[in-house]
């Protein structure tokens, strides 16, 4: 099973630089939902023998919240906000691919110092964790709007997410808990449908965000 | 018996919070505040007199660590929500449901965090009182408001979620190390030497920058100047007394863990760079600041990086780490309640247009000097001698560079913070402003509460009970011999 893992963890981090590269915000809002369907899929294929119910439901709530209701909540404030769909780089595409390619390299080099149980060794988790992480990063910080933020912030969880595979079936609760970082996602989106219905933003850019600064 | 107790700590307020969903009435909603406040320092206090043992695999617990710094929070609660039922009146023009619902919500979430003893629920805790703020920061409703609360998310989610991947590091350093998924903190330190250094020395890191952006610690504080200038005075006091000591005693939690995993050296040096950054940081921004409230902000830093300073300082420092979380949490909640007033009058909190409060509000406009003065570190208020037991400890250890960074950094800030609150007290008020201070007289609603924090900072200053003391040690012990 460790081939067909490291295949989804291929393709998660390919989806890190489409989203890196992706100029418009329905494309970038796309790749994280595909992403978050892939990582969905993860728990279902993990070496761990019998398919238990709490994989399963790990799968499930994976899916239905990345995969399905956040996308579909940020589509929804696109249109309800009527924010226009250029992503606006602050960093630019070419940049900011060049840098995740460098950060994957550098995620993959820096796994060969962090001691691996065997099972584990084979695998791309920690490699893709870390590479999801400074995507995560980039889009945080490179990107003017806040939707596209909120996307790099979904991709920086996905990575958490990632490494949470390797604890999942071992620890109680721990992994499971990262389901509230889905929550604070949708209380940012929220605020962002809220907030715009209530008062006449323009952009929503956050560039104009800028009233109280030092 | 003290198992229900502990769980009541947290059921009281969220039941109280669910009440105020409920409560149909926006004026007699507010009284919430004070009822629950008072039931939980009750129950705080019932809990604090005696310590008793709390068994190691438990979740959760009134330990050691939970006694030393919990009952200040409860004490500052009561405090804020007694200013609330005036404050709520004041604003009856915004419904308040959210507000006191997600006050209550956030008490509770807070005693959780502190009692946590277990590294998923901790996580757990932080995050959801994280998010409990968001309405609070957002309860003025203005597009600052709005822009604070953004960065406040942005910031706090990403602290947030470094912190879960730190969390899960110190799961797989215990993993590696043989461990069988027990992530309770007393299991943890039991591992010892087992857990894998790479992995927590990872965690460590991750930790301390997931949690240290809960705290303020520069370079990671860019939410907290925006968000306690936006944020109403009784928010400010609660995130910068109760919020915060969250996330401080979540990284001494696993502080005892490193610790106990052979690495405490290198958390300490840490701690204390972090700490020395952030006094630096704060007191330049304290000298170059116009506006009172994000002057609250900086100093709030600054304190944050006390605690820090201190807790890298040994048994000795963090003993006066656990004391300065009581004097500053008291004596800023007085310095945020009494800001928030002449916030009010102003109609600004810039010193470009706040001129001559002492005429115009000089109960309040004393109160803020008073509350300066004393978090500046005057004798005879807590602070002072909460920070000479830092330095005393800092020469103890040795680390006399540290302590004289330390003291060149207060004296900065004594002078930065002194410079706005009496370019805001003195001076004759613009004519506009006079007309509008009218409509907000000084009742006892509002100065009450400022006062008692003071005179209990006062208080704390003047005569420390022994039994205060010997909670701190025990805490120290149990985060230095876990």
């Amino acid at each position: 099973m460790t081939g067909l893992l490291n295949v989804l963890v291929g393709v998660v981090m390919g989806l890190n630089l489409v989203a890196l590269a992706g100029g418009r915000l329905p494309l970038l809002i796309r790749t994280v939902a595909v992403q978050g369907v892939v990582l969905g899929l993860m728990p279902l294929i993990l070496e761990h023998g019998a398919l238990d119910w709490k994989l399963a439901a790990v799968a499930v709530a994976t899916v239905a919240g990345k995969g399905l209701l956040i996308p579909s909540l940020l589509l929804r404030a696109l249109r309800v906000a009527r924010i226009d769909r250029e992503v606006e780089p602050l960093l630019g595409f070419v940049p900011s691919l060049l840098l995740g390619a460098l950060g994957t390299l550098a995620a993959v080099g820096l796994t060969e110092f962090l001691p691996l149980r065997p099972e584990h060794a084979a695998t791309l988790l920690v490699p893709g964790a870390l590479a999801s992480v400074l995507t995560g990063f980039i889009l945080l910080a490179g990107r003017v709007k806040a939707l596209s933020q909120v996307c790099g912030y979904l991709v920086l969880e996905n990575g958490i997410y990632l490494f949470g595979l390797l604890l999942l079936g071992s620890t109680p609760l721990l992994v499971e808990s990262g389901i509230l970082l889905d929550v604070t996602v949708g209380v940012f989106v929220i605020g962002i449908i809220v907030d715009r219905i209530q008062r006449t933003f323009d952009s929503l850019d956050t560039r104009r965000l800028t009233v109280l600064r030092e | 018996m003290n198992e229900w107790l502990s769980w009541s700590l947290i059921g009281v307020p969220l039941l109280g919070a669910g009440l105020a969903g409920l409560w149909p009435d926006n004026r007699s909603r507010p009284w919430l505040l004070p009822a629950v406040g008072a039931v939980h320092l009750a129950l705080v206090t019932a809990l604090a007199l005696k310590a008793t043992a709390v068994a190691p695999q438990a979740w959760l617990g009134f330990d050691p660590l939970a006694r030393a710094v919990l009952p200040a929070v409860s004490v500052l609660f009561l405090g804020c929500a007694a200013y609330a039922v005036t404050y709520l009146r004041i604003r009856a023009e915004r419904p308040n449901r959210v507000f006191v619902a997600m006050l209550l919500t956030a008490l509770g979430l807070i005693s959780a965090g502190h009692q946590a003893r277990h590294l998923g629920l901790l996580w757990i805790a932080t995050e959801a009182v994280t998010l409990a703020c968001v309405p609070l920061l957002h309860f003025n409703g203005t597009p600052r408001a709005f822009e604070a609360t953004w960065k406040y998310l942005l910031v706090g989610g990403t602290g947030i979620a470094l912190s879960l991947l730190g969390s899960f590091c110190l799961g797989y350093a215990s993993l590696h190390g043989g461990g069988l998924g027990d992530l309770t903190f007393a299991a943890l330190a039991a591992q010892g030497r087992e857990l894998s250094p790479p992995w927590v020395l990872a965690a460590w890191v991750l930790l301390l920058a997931g949690y240290g952006t809960k705290m303020g610690l520069a370079p990671m504080h860019t939410w907290k100047p925006d968000a306690y200038g936006e944020a109403p005075g009784i928010v400010g006091a609660l995130l910068a007394g109760g919020v915060t000591t969250v996330a401080f005693t979540a990284i001494l939690r696993v502080r005892a863990v490193v610790g106990a995993a052979g690495a405490g050296a290198m958390a300490d040096r840490t701690l204390l760079a972090l700490g020395l950054f952030s006094l630096t940081v704060a007191a330049l921004f304290l000298l170059g600041t116009r506006d009172f409230k994000r002057m609250l902000a900086y100093s709030s830093i600054e304190h944050m990086g006390i605690l820090s300073l201190g807790a890298a300082l040994g048994g000795a420092g963090l003993a006066a780490a656990l004391f300065h979380v009581w004097s500053n949490g008291l004596t800023k909640g007085a310095l945020f309640l009494s800001a928030g007033n002449v916030r009010r009058v102003a109609g600004s909190a810039s010193m470009d247009t706040a001129r001559g409060m002492a005429r115009l509000t000089p109960w309040s406009a004393g109160l803020l000097v008073a509350g300066m003065l004393a978090v500046t570190a005057l004798p005879p208020f807590a602070p002072f001698f909460s920070e000479l037991q830092v330095v005393r400890a800092g020469l103890a250890a040795g680390r006399g560079w540290a302590v004289g960074l330390f003291l060149l950094c207060l004296l900065l800030a004594f002078l930065g913070m002194t410079r706005v609150v009496f370019g805001v007290v003195e001076g004759r008020p613009a004519p506009a402003v006079q007309r509008q201070a009218a409509r907000f007289a000084e009742t006892a609603g509002v100065l009450a509460p400022p006062l008692a924090l003071l005179a209990a900072s006062l208080a704390l200053g003047l005569f420390r009970p022994a039994g205060l003391a010997a909670a701190w040690q025990a805490a120290v012990a149990q985060i230095l011999q876990p």
